[in-house]
Parts: C-alpha cells; sequence; structure tokens
C-alpha cells in the first residue's frame, strides 16, 4: 500500500491520478444532483398522484413504480443508451449529433432520474399515508380545494416526515452513479478502475475511492440531519433526535 | 442497424437460459449465504459486548455506503488473496470472477440482511428472551428455539423483497466479463450487433419475473398478517 501513487502523473494526460479521480468524483455528483432535482419533482408528483381518489391517476403511478423497480438499473441503463436510439429514428438523429461525453451524461442523468423517481415516489406516498385522515378532512372543511389541502396541509409535514428514507435514496442515487460506468460515462468508479488497470496498483485505487464513498456518504447524512433540525415543526415531530440506524 | 429480427432470440437460448441458470444459482446461493451471515451480524449488533457490536455495526455501516459495484471489484482482487491466506496455499488460487461473486454477494447483502434480522429480532417483545432465560435455556438455545423463528417468520416478506434487489442487483457482474443473463444477452448483442432486440428482451424477461415474484411476497404478506 503506497499511497504516493495518486501524486504520480497520469501517462496520456496532465495531472496528477489524485486529480483523475477528483474529475469522476465531479462527474459523479453533477450527475446525481440532476438526477436528483428529476427524481424528486417526479418523485412528488407521482408520490401525490398515487394518494389521490382519481383511480387513473392511481393506476399510472402504481404502474411506473412497478416498471421501474422491476428492472434491474443496469439494463435501464442499456434501455436508455441502445435500445431507444435504435427504436426511435428522431431519438437517433439527435444522439448522433452529440458527442460521446454528452450523451452518456444526458443519458446518466435521465436513467437514474427516473429510476430514482419510481423510488420517492413511494417515500412521498407512504409519508402522505402516515398523516391522520382527518388532516385532509380539515382541509376540505375549512374550504381548501384539493391542491390546496396538498399545498398548505399533507405536504409540508409529509415531506417532514420522509426526510430520514429520502437522506438513504440521496445516497442510494450517488452510489448508482457508479452504474453508469457500463455506458462509459466518466465518474468516479470508471476513474478507479482505470487508475486500477493503467498502474497495476488496484488496492491503492480502490481504496482511495472507498474512502470517497464513505466520506460523501457521511457528509449526506449530515447535511439532510442537519436540515432536518432546522426545519423541524416546534412540538409537532421529534426533529433529528432519535432514529438514525 | 437496419430491421430489428427477434429471431435472433429464439436461435441464441439455450446460451442465454445458460446465464440465467447462473443468475438464479447465484441469487439463491447468496440470498441463503447472506442471511444466515446477516443474522450473525444482527446478533453481534445487539450483543451487550461493545467490541463486537461496535465492529459489526462498522462493517454494516462501510458496506452500505460503497456501491456495490466497487465492492464487487475489491473482492475480485481480494478473493484469491483471502482464499491464499485461509488455505495456507503457497500462491494465490486462481479464481474467476463467476466464483468470487459468490463470496462479495454473500458479505455484501449480509450486511442488507443484518438490518432486516435486525429489526426483526427487535420485534420480539423482550419478555420472550427473559422466559427463555428463566426456564433454563442459555443464550444460542433461545435464540435458536424462541426468538429466531418468530424474527423470520415477521421479516419474511421484507427477506424475499431483498432477494428479490439481491436477483436484480446480479446483474451487475456482467461488467466483470461474467456471463450471468445480462453478460449472454451482452455477448451475443455485440457479436451479432442485435442490441436492440437483445436488451428489450432482457428488460422485459427481468420484469415478468420480478413482478411476478413481488405480486407473490404481497400475497404472501397478507397470508401471513392474518394470522397474527
Amino acid at each position: 500500500m503506497n499511497p504516493a501513487i495518486l501524486l504520480e502523473q497520469v501517462p496520456d494526460g496532465d495531472g496528477t491520478w489524485l486529480m483523475s479521480l477528483a474529475s469522476g468524483l465531479q462527474y459523479t455528483l453533477v450527475v446525481a444532483a440532476f438526477a436528483w432535482i428529476i427524481a424528486f419533482v417526479l418523485g412528488s408528483i407521482l408520490g401525490v398522484m398515487r394518494t389521490t381518489e382519481n383511480k387513473w391517476a392511481v393506476r399510472l403511478g402504481n404502474a411506473y413504480v412497478e416498471l421501474f423497480r422491476n428492472i434491474p438499473l443496469i439494463v435501464q441503463f442499456f434501455v436508455w443508451y441502445f435500445v431507444l436510439p435504435g427504436l426511435v429514428p428522431a431519438v437517433k438523429a439527435w444522439v448522433v449529433s452529440l458527442d460521446p461525453t454528452t450523451h452518456q451524461f444526458v443519458t446518466a442523468i435521465v436513467c437514474l432520474g427516473l429510476f430514482t423517481a419510481a423510488r420517492i415516489s413511494e417515500q412521498v406516498r407512504s409519508g402522505i399515508q402516515a398523516l391522520p385522515r382527518g388532516q385532509r378532512m380539515a382541509g376540505y372543511a375549512m374550504g381548501l380545494t384539493q391542491a390546496q389541502t396538498y399545498q398548505y396541509v399533507l405536504l409540508p409535514v409529509a415531506y417532514r416526515i420522509v426526510i430520514p428514507p429520502m437522506t438513504s435514496e440521496l445516497m442510494n442515487l450517488i452510489k448508482n452513479t457508479a452504474v453508469a460506468f457500463s455506458i462509459g460515462l466518466v465518474e468516479l468508479f470508471f476513474r478507479t478502475r482505470e487508475m486500477g488497470e493503467l498502474t497495476f496498483r488496484y488496492f491503492e485505487a480502490f481504496a482511495a475511492a472507498t474512502l470517497t464513498y464513505v466520506i460523501i456518504a457521511m457528509l449526506a447524512n449530515r447535511i439532510m440531519a442537519f436540515i432536518e433540525r432546522r426545519i423541524a415543526i416546534p412540538g409537532f415531530i421529534s426533529g433529528g433526535v432519535g432514529g438514525g440506524h | 442497424m437496419g430491421e430489428l429480427d427477434f429471431s435472433i432470440i429464439g436461435r441464441t437460448l439455450p446460451y442465454l437460459w445458460k446465464g440465467l441458470q447462473y443468475t438464479l444459482q447465484l441469487t439463491v446461493v447468496a440470498a441463503i449465504g447472506g442471511i444466515i451471515w446477516g443474522t450473525l451480524l444482527a446478533m453481534a449488533r445487539l450483543s451487550s459486548y461493545k467490541v463486537l457490536s461496535l465492529a459489526a455495526a462498522g462493517y454494516v455501516n462501510l458496506m452500505r455506503s460503497v456501491p456495490l459495484l466497487l465492492v464487487i471489484f475489491w473482492f475480485y482482487f481480494l478473493s484469491p488473496v483471502l482464499l491464499q491466506w485461509a488455505t495456507g496455499a503457497d500462491r494465490p488460487p486462481q479464481i474467476g470472477a463467476d466464483r468470487s461473486a459468490y463470496i462479495t454477494f454473500i458479505l455484501f447483502e449480509g450486511a442488507y440482511f443484518c438490518e432486516i434480522m435486525r429489526a426483526g429480532i427487535q420485534s420480539i417483545p423482550r419478555g420472550q428472551i427473559g422466559a427463555a432465560y428463566a426456564v433454563g435455556l442459555d443464550y444460542w438455545r433461545s435464540m435458536q428455539l424462541i426468538i429466531l423463528p418468530q424474527a423470520f417468520r415477521n421479516m419474511l416478506p421484507v427477506l424475499l423483497t431483498q432477494t428479490i434487489i439481491l436477483f436484480q442487483d446480479v446483474s451487475l457482474v456482467s461488467l466483470l466479463n461474467v456471463t450471468d443473463f445480462v453478460g449472454a444477452a451482452g455477448k451475443v448483442a455485440q457479436r451479432d450487433s442485435r442490441l436492440v432486440e437483445m436488451y428489450l428482451f432482457v428488460a422485459i424477461t427481468y420484469f415478468v419475473m420480478c413482478f411476478g415474484l413481488s405480486l407473490g411476497v404481497k400475497a404472501l404478506q397478507k397470508r401471513i398478517a392474518i394470522v397474527r
């Protein structure tokens, strides 16, 4: 084990292996951030749909979740990357006009975003369903419309309840970004393996990556716990204390 | 890519079936091994020996914060070294990615099964273990006869759901060039330039299998729930 390898130069590029890993980490985090936005927005919409009284909205939401939960992530990557352009000529034409890195980047964001949306919708739904039924009825009784009831009564509390599982989903998303390696995206895992293959220093490369992922996990945990405490409603839900592992 | 030609699937079906067999075999072995390892970890985490519970917690948290793909590659490199150490051989044994995957998945999924079993053990009222001790059973006997059977029963749907996730996770070994279901399909797809047909087939097959299994788990959950 000799960490000094990290400071050696990459043979074909400028910069050290450490910088190569850092650029991979940057891809990992940027892809995860964009995918999280898609997942959060779409997941919230689907989660809300599945708690309404509209039968078709519920069915559509359920179908989405089942579809994206029952196909392995790597297969979903291949479907977006290979199958979709092969089936739809318009997508093919657009993809050909992109440079490969952009194509991989966009595919990773879309794939991870839609995949994670299914899981977030599960969390949002369970958060809403965890609220007493009286809350919804009270909203209606006060003359709020359904949309207003969700906006002012149900969602503000539901989101707070599901912060801990959402933290796990955020962590899962960051970890799942490694699967984008399968379509060649130059994220952290790609750079780690590349370093191992070119220097034969697999232990150093993998140890560096492992350490990075553990630090990200710890940071994400702390940040979400901080947010949970900051937005806790006094006297309503115990903010950030207890729970955990 | 030209016209779609789904006859490729029929022609390569025996090869794909071999891949799927490997996937299923790895899933079953890893599920059984992972549940045993996870149960031991859960008992360690709940132990009153601080060192033991901290070590187990550290192991579980480490496994859960690292991507599975990274763990698969770790064990691919580490397994020969570990086996050499365990058997005292002169040189590291040659062990392919298809076999190191068994070690990987047992050890990795064990961390997830541990959390499930821990919740299962904790769902049993404390009085039960007190009663077990009172009738003269020691720790291992009371775990074996009183606590674990109930914990398993309570957690069976969750354990099975995790096994479905494991079944999907196995597909990642294809990135180590292992011929699992996805790996087999990928090899045919590359050789004959039939990526669309093959990956579509793989996606549909997985969906049908996993959806079917999850419906089964739901039915089981209902049956178990009524009895209590």
